[in-house]
């Protein structure tokens, strides 16, 4: 199936939001997940089973005046 | 001057100098800096992930009892400020809000009318809203109504370290609003910090002048000091400038006289 990363089209299998941010190596402290323009809190990425079309962002804090 | 507190968005602040978490060589300055600054609030960003590189966590580099002021930057609408301040909400960093809105990338000029909408939503949403502009009365005074923390006007385009170049309309805030006025932007030294407090700006946000001075801990410093100052001498009151010299020693009652 295909979803959007961070506005990029991936080919992914289907899998859960924390298996995702795992196979990517993401430091999962300072991740922000949007799905589909919501917020999905951290507690919530294992159960979180992505779908095809899904639209993901992944965010952090980074310095800014 | 300890009885001197800022109140900002319901929450007391013993300094008056905001500071910001961008441009630093590198972020094991940034505790550094807060230290020697005793800035109490500091401004972070919120950008894609690099998937392809490893980040690190500029949180980790901010103490806990340094008070989050989460930026919109990167919005250009209305639309993408309430979406940024939304997330950085939910991702745990409290309340308060930067707005910044900006579509001109030469100056980056802030759009005060989109800063207007975005600050309507998010305040009724119970967000502490600092709203980022141009200095204008007529929309300061909007930003209360719409319940604003704070107004936050520029001195100079971001990052150009030019001063207080929108001065007089600085000062038609301060002398109007009922919300604190902070200065920010544009602020390249220290004296022009001094100066903002001196005319009874209740704090100052600096980012760059501190980051990329070559010792920005000392930098810090320098400018926690020159905000002090101001602010003392604002509290003071100051003495009137005039056109004539007005003697300090007595003209009459010298040795042959």
């Amino acid at each position: 199936m295909n979803i959007f990363v961070n506005g990029n089209k991936e080919r992914i299998e289907p899998c859960t939001l924390a298996q995702l941010i795992a196979w990517k190596k993401l430091d999962a402290g300072a991740l922000v997940i949007e799905l589909n323009q919501q917020i999905i809190k951290q507690e919530f990425w294992p159960t979180t089973e992505l779908q095809d079309g899904d639209r993901l962002e992944m965010l952090s804090f980074v310095g800014g005046g | 001057m300890n009885d001197d507190v800022l109140l900002l968005g319901g929450k007391e602040f013993s300094n008056r100098l905001l500071t910001g978490t961008g441009k630093f060589g590198n972020h094991g300055q940034i505790p550094k800096m807060l230290a020697a600054s005793g800035s109490q609030m500091i401004t972070v960003a919120l950008r894609r992930v690099d998937i392809s590189a490893q980040s690190e966590n500029i949180l980790e580099y901010i103490p806990k009892n340094v008070t989050l002021l989460p930026n919109t930057s990167g919005a250009r609408n209305a639309e993408q400020a309430v979406r940024v301040a939304r997330i950085a909400r939910e991702a745990g960093c409290g309340d308060f809000i930067k707005i910044e809105v900006i579509t001109d990338m030469k100056y980056l000029m802030p759009d005060n009318w989109e800063t207007l909408k975005a600050t309507e939503i998010l305040a009724k949403e119970g967000f502490q809203v600092l709203p980022y502009v141009l200095p204008d009365l007529p929309l300061a005074k909007r930003l209360e109504d719409a319940g604003a923390a704070a107004v936050m006007p520029l001195g100079a385009p971001i990052g150009t370290n030019r001063g207080l170049e929108t001065k007089p309309l600085i000062a038609m805030l301060i002398e109007n609003a009922s919300v604190p006025i902070v200065v920010d932007a544009g602020i390249g030294k220290p004296s022009q910090a001094a100066a903002a407090m001196e005319m009874g700006a209740d704090a100052v946000l600096v980012n760059t002048a501190i980051a990329t001075a070559r010792d920005p801990e000392a930098m810090g410093r320098a400018f926690d000091l020159a905000v002090k100052a101001g602010r003392a001498a604002y509290l003071a009151e100051m003495a009137e400038a005039s056109t004539l010299a007005r003697a300090s020693s007595p003209l009459t009652g010298f040795l042959d006289e």
